[in-house]
């Protein structure tokens, strides 16, 4: 492939380089990922390879001691309740601005993507010095609202995706039908938007999952996540059972990004009903 | 046109009252279609409402609330109102009137009453570095009060000194451009003016400086690395490509400190890093790469590939295979064919790759706090120590909102150039 059918030597010495080249590039990019796995089924202490014996301890550390179990419930808590708000409240906003008669879209939409731009740092500063006033800092409040507004762009963007594939004129002829706008919305809309709504969920649920600098900043010591639990141990010391909770973590982001990311498509590619 | 067009003569009387009674239903019809209208308009701007009041109550009024504290700053023309006024009639250059010392060592007297005296120092230190412990050491003199209070500030060579009053006038406005000049190590001079601070006291540009290099270095870095894959994915068929943008993807999807945390454990002294660099003879012998500048640009570099690749990707897929054969065929070589056919297609992409990295690196946190050294640390590491360690407010403000001016216009630039379609979430 890529060779032309009569390749030149210059032409398989550009094409064997560039091979090479992309190689390297795709061990450098797989390997980092990779390379915690097995060493978290490591029964020694040390991250050395080859490995002194495959064990489940550090597993068990993290999922058997009291810190990191509560630290897991305060992710969990966290996560779920941020991905309920965002997804009611982005899905809600999604559909009011797919409609083209909603007033100033070219301003609202940027301000709804503004959290993504904005750096993290300042969303965390900021939320700090307003939460500690209101008195919503250490509170599980205070940390599902400001993840919320870091996780409800990734809603209003796919369930907007997912909404240019919806026919407005099946509402229309639901309401002509006699349907209340409420009943039509659970029986017309909503199930054909489903995909975009729940890969929205899924991804607001990663977003707040693997959320740290903003945690950092807002949690006391009851609310430490699963996140925020592992950046303390690696500034502390560096413990084997942080390989494990990288490795649990990653593996909970990627399955639920490859079924949003599923869900994503499947949402755009609905045939319009005309 | 004209033939359709109903003359006086053969439209009938009746079918004048009609039109008139016509165009009466068509006003109320136009109105009712207006309230039908302006209707939907609140409804759907009621859909929207819910999030984007909580969005202005969790992120717009902390933001605005963090922005503000950069140039709003009323502790000191707070701590001392006697002060304040007695200075409101000084012209600035050389010393107040005694009134004006009588009036401090009684506010400072009151703040040593309400508990508030260490405060104060705190907020003038800030301004002028070494006022924390005169104030203390006055406030000690003052209370002990064997002599009455102007002597005591009069035998305190820090009340007199050339630059202490200046300082205290410009506390008594709340409205202060002093952090946000900081921020450009720049101050007030005596003469109003703007002037460089001095080199000793310079910090943070330097650490601009620094923050720029580092994006820059990554971006280019993530080029250099991600170009080629980007082409090799658009030129081969369809399945080896889901293949290879899986091992795109996976990294991409898993989170920063995630990979931040495998990055500290490929890179300890007697980490893989290290193992490889041996085994091929690059290095003789075991290299500090943790805390180190190259570390973080390593690590950075991996997390950010994605961004820059995957732009450039998504134009090289819509460049038709045809169009270099046709270059070819005209008789241009690969490298010209290349430049002139290929590369100003990709630009549009390679340019919003590179911008999204290069802002995304501007506000880099957890990766330099974790793998850079003290030496390392960016803007946003230090807007983090001003908020946890300095307890300095005004000064984390001052530097977010230079940071957010750097960020936005970079990505309005990104926005006018590329359009805002480009920055796909998914």
């Amino acid at each position: 492939m890529l060779l032309s059918p009569y390749p030149t030597t210059g032409e398989r010495i550009r094409i064997t380089l560039l091979w090479l080249w992309c190689g390297m590039v795709i061990l450098f990019l797989l390997v980092p990922i990779l390379i915690p796995v097995p060493l978290s089924f490591n029964s020694g202490a040390f991250f050395i390879f080859p490995l002194e014996g495959i064990s489940t301890r550090w597993y068990e550390v993290v999922l058997g001691t009291h810190r990191w179990q509560a630290a897991i419930g305060n992710s969990l808590i966290v996560a779920f309740g941020t991905t309920l708000i965002a997804t009611i409240l982005g899905t809600l906003t999604a559909i009011a601005l797919s409609d083209e008669k909603f007033p100033g879209r070219r301003i609202v939409m940027p301000l709804l993507l503004s959290p993504l731009i904005v750096p993290v740092v300042i969303t965390a500063v900021g939320s700090y010095l307003f939460y500690a006033r209101v008195g919503l800092a250490s509170t599980y409040a205070g940390i599902i609202l400001a993840h919320t507004a870091l996780a409800s762009p990734f809603v209003v963007v796919t369930v907007g995706a997912s909404l240019t594939g919806f026919d407005r004129n099946l509402m229309r002829a639901a309401a002509i039908s006699g349907a209340k706008p409420i009943t039509s919305f659970f029986r017309v809309m909503l199930p054909l938007i489903l995909p975009g709504v729940l890969s929205g969920a899924a991804f607001a649920f990663v977003t707040s999952f693997d959320e740290v600098v903003v945690v950092q900043f807002l949690a006391s010591a009851n609310q430490r996540t699963m996140p925020l639990e592992m950046f303390i141990g690696l500034r502390e010391k560096l413990s084997p059972a942080i390989t494990a909770a990288a490795t649990l973590m990653m593996a909970l982001s990627i399955v639920l990004l490859v079924v949003a990311n599923l869900l994503a498509r499947r949402g755009k590619q609905r045939p319009r009903i005309d | 046109m004209s033939a359709l067009e109903p003359t006086k003569l053969d439209r009938p009387r009746a079918s004048r009252d009609w039109s008139a009674a016509d165009s009466g239903t068509a006003r109320s019809v136009a109105a009712a279609l207006r309230r039908a209208d302006l209707g939907d308009r609140l409804r759907s701007l009621a859909l929207a409402a819910p999030l984007l009041v909580l969005l202005a109550l969790s992120f717009g009024i902390p933001i605005v609330l963090l922005l503000s504290r950069a140039v709003y700053d009323p502790t000191i023309a707070d701590a001392l109102p006697q002060t304040s006024q007695a200075l409101a009639g000084w012209n600035g250059t050389g010393l107040p009137d005694d009134a004006a010392f009588l009036a401090l060592a009684a506010d400072l007297r009151s703040n040593q009453a309400k508990g508030t005296a260490y405060e104060l120092a705190k907020s003038l230190n800030a301004r002028l570095p070494g006022a924390r412990s005169q104030v203390l050491k006055t406030v000690r003199q003052l209370e002990a009060a064997d002599r009455p209070p102007l002597e005591v500030m009069k035998a305190v060579p820090f009340w007199s000194a050339p630059g202490t009053w200046p300082v205290i006038e410009s506390g008594t406005h709340s409205v202060t451009s002093f952090y946000l000049l900081s921020a450009l190590d720049l101050r007030w001079n005596a003469d109003g003016g703007i002037e460089r601070v001095p080199p000793e006291q310079a910090i943070f540009l330097q650490v601009f400086m620094r923050t720029f290099f580092v994006a820059a270095a990554v971006t280019l870095a993530t080029l250099i690395l991600g170009f080629p894959l980007a082409y090799l994915i658009a030129s081969v068929p369809k399945g080896l490509a889901a293949i290879l943008i899986v091992a795109v993807l996976l990294p991409f999807w898993t989170s920063i400190l995630v990979r931040t945390a495998a990055w500290t454990v490929l890179l300890q002294k007697f980490g893989l890093v290290n193992d490889l660099l041996l085994w091929l003879g690059v290095a003789d012998d075991r290299l500090d790469l943790m805390y180190s500048r190259i570390g973080l640009i390593i690590a950075m570099t991996h997390i950010q590939l994605p961004f820059t690749l995957l732009p450039i990707y998504s134009v090289m897929r819509t460049i038709q295979p045809s169009q270099m054969k046709a270059a070819y065929s005209l008789g241009a070589k690969p490298f010209t064919a290349f430049r002139r056919v290929y590369l100003p297609q990709v630009f549009p992409g390679v340019m919003a790759g590179c911008l999204l990295t290069f802002i995304i690196c501007l506000g880099y946190y957890i990766t330099p706090a974790l793998i850079g050294g003290a030496s390392d640390q960016l803007i946003s590491n230090f807007i983090a120590s001003y908020v946890n360690v300095e307890l300095n407010w005004e000064m984390a403000a001052a530097l977010s909102f230079i940071l957010l001016v750097f960020t936005l216009a970079l990505f309005g630039i990104f926005a006018r150039i590329l359009g805002l379609d480009r920055l796909k979430l998914v």
